[in-house]
């Protein structure tokens, strides 16, 4: 086993992705949206309830790789509570943390996906929660996948 | 072909380049560390590796020979056009075709189903005809008819594919009606690596006056094939699996069948005379090469051919059987490991999930150990739906893998089950 696997899988992610948190439907959800991963054909759907701009609850289902379905389940963990404003300046830390490499304090136990700036193949993997919820509170009607446009 | 028959023939191979260190030392990419371990490419199915020799005849080509075909007087254009037409005929004798002029040239499997499905579907396709393709296809023998159906209004009926991965053959025949157009069926299938019946399908078929296309793209590395013998309207194959370059692959047709056609794309090759009043196009096989073809792939992958034909195929699908039976057997040790494709016949493909272990986990923690799988849908969707799997990881054989290979790959499926239980 190699020092950068083990960074990847560590105990956090193998635990999240094999028992996901936060998993399953949620009647009071008023944003819905679902996420796809064209290139695996990872499935995510993201159930909101929100209230005046607060995050009070996210669910998902949907299946996929342990990195994507940890990464769904810590991210329904950290947003709950947070506004409109706080997730989208959580994204783009996580952004930069699975791309770069840099870190930022207000991660908190998000840090363990450090490890996935070694994996290029896997960013997608651990970004697609966040850009379906993301699409999900902006209400955005395009549809949300991992694959950019040249 | 017994197990004794395969063993001895693995013992003493058949060609000088196998032995010590097997067809490995013919592949310049593969002597290279991933990660720090020998690496191990167990994904042909998706393409082959090159071996030496054929790297050496795109050098050469490019190096001596190269100018466009059939247009110069000169000396070089002579030889281009002679490598390129030679080139035809090894295909042509590779696959057992009675003529050079059935063998079209292409850019791949795919773009020869399009061809057919564009050219030969336009011309003899009317609305609510009926095509049969399988639900083991690959997208590429799915998505063409799809797109001609949308285009015709045409109505496609699939072969269900059984537990076991073979086609049901009883359904199949239930399938044919006066509306029947043309049938579109896998040679053998890229996920669960079935080797269908073909030769009984044809004939069911000819029986209804259907014509035949064969998707050869997985067998055509890995077995003879002899398509007078089995008697198919259509062949289709790229060269990329069978060790040649990318970009190249061949549509063989028969005459009659390819004579009926209209031109697929328009251009300079194929045609006899052109005004703007009228235009007459080329004879076969030019009325489908528009523009410059592909010449120096093609002549690439006439050494691929020349590299098979010294090995020769029953060797190399002996090899592969083996292979497979020894992977089959290793990998059914595991506990949690589900195999995806249980059919008798079989080429060297094995997919399998692994408890509820994500595919694409298993090929990173797999890569990091110098071992190269596909994990994914394999470009096969319906069929991922058909076993109620998301996706899978898929092992599959080439001439240059070998026990060692084999013993890499559980070696690593068991770091994968230590990481994740």
């Amino acid at each position: 086993m190699t020092a950068e696997l083990r960074e990847l899988y560590q105990e956090i992610i193998i635990d999240h992705g094999r028992h996901p948190r936060n998993f399953g439907v949620l009647p009071e959800a008023n944003h819905h949206k679902e996420g796809f991963n064209p290139l695996c054909g990872d499935k995510i759907f993201m159930h909101v309830q929100e209230k005046n701009g607060v995050l009070e609850k996210i669910q998902f289902e949907g299946c996929g790789c342990a990195i994507s379905m940890a990464s769904a389940s810590l991210m329904t963990e950290i947003l709950r509570g947070k506004n409109f404003h706080e997730a989208e300046e959580l994204f783009t830390a996580f952004h930069d943390l699975v791309t770069e490499g840099s870190a930022s304090e207000k991660l908190g136990k998000l840090a363990v996906f450090g490890g996935v700036r070694e994996f290029p193949a896997r960013v997608k993997c651990a970004t697609l929660a966040w850009h379906t919820l993301k699409a999900a509170i902006t209400d955005d009607a395009k549809e949300v996948t991992t694959e950019e446009t040249i | 072909m017994t197990n004794e028959n395969v063993t001895e023939m693995i013992r003493q191979p058949s060609f000088e380049q196998g032995g010590e260190g097997g067809y490995k030392r013919d592949f310049p990419i593969l002597q290279q560390k991933i990660h720090g371990k020998s690496f191990v490419f167990l994904d042909s199915a998706a393409s082959s590796q090159k071996p030496q020799c054929v790297i050496d005849a795109l050098v050469h080509y490019y190096q001596q020979d190269h100018a466009n075909v059939h247009r110069g007087v000169y000396e070089l254009s002579e030889r281009a056009t002679k490598a390129y037409e030679n080139a035809r005929i090894k295909i042509q004798r590779f696959i057992r075709a009675a003529h050079a002029h059935e063998i079209i040239f292409v850019r791949g499997t795919t773009e020869a189903i399009n061809l057919v499905a564009q050219s030969y579907g336009h011309a003899q396709f009317a609305k609510n005809d009926e095509i049969i393709l399988s639900e083991m296809e690959h997208h590429s023998n799915i998505v063409p008819w799809q797109m001609l159906a949308e285009d015709l209004g045409l109505v496609l009926r699939v072969i269900p594919v059984l537990a076991t991965g073979e086609l049901d053959l009883t359904a199949y025949e239930k399938l044919f009606s006066s509306r029947t157009k043309i049938v579109a069926i896998s040679h053998a299938s890229n996920v669960l690596g079935t080797i269908n019946p073909i030769q009984e399908m044809i004939k069911t078929a000819h029986a209804h006056a259907v014509p035949v296309l064969v998707d050869g793209a997985q067998a055509l590395p890995h077995m003879p094939v002899d398509v007078r013998d089995l008697d198919c309207d259509f062949y289709t194959f790229s060269s990329h699996k069978a060790y040649g370059p990318t970009g190249i692959g061949v549509l063989y047709g028969k005459t009659a069948l390819l004579e009926k056609m209209p031109p697929y794309q328009g251009g300079g090759s194929m045609i006899e005379h052109v005004s703007f009043a009228k235009t007459t196009y080329a004879k076969l096989p030019y009325k489908f090469e528009a523009g410059t073809p592909n010449i120096a792939d093609a002549v690439a992958f006439a050494a691929a051919i020349d590299y098979l034909e010294k090995i020769g195929m029953q060797h190399v699908f002996a090899h592969e059987q083996a292979l497979l039976n020894y992977a089959t057997a290793k990998l059914t040790t595991i506990p949690g490991l589900r195999i995806i494709g249980t059919a008798k016949n079989k080429v060297g493909v094995i997919s399998f999930v692994l408890d509820n272990i994500h595919p694409h986990d298993i090929g990173t923690i797999l890569d990091h150990q110098g071992v190269a799988v596909r994990a994914g849908h394999h470009c096969a969707q319906p069929l991922m739906d058909r076993f109620n799997i998301p996706a899978c990881v898929r092992a599959s054989f080439g001439i240059y893998n070998s026990q060692e290979d084999v013993d890499a790959l559980i070696a690593a499926l068991l770091e994968v089950k230590r990481l994740f239980v």
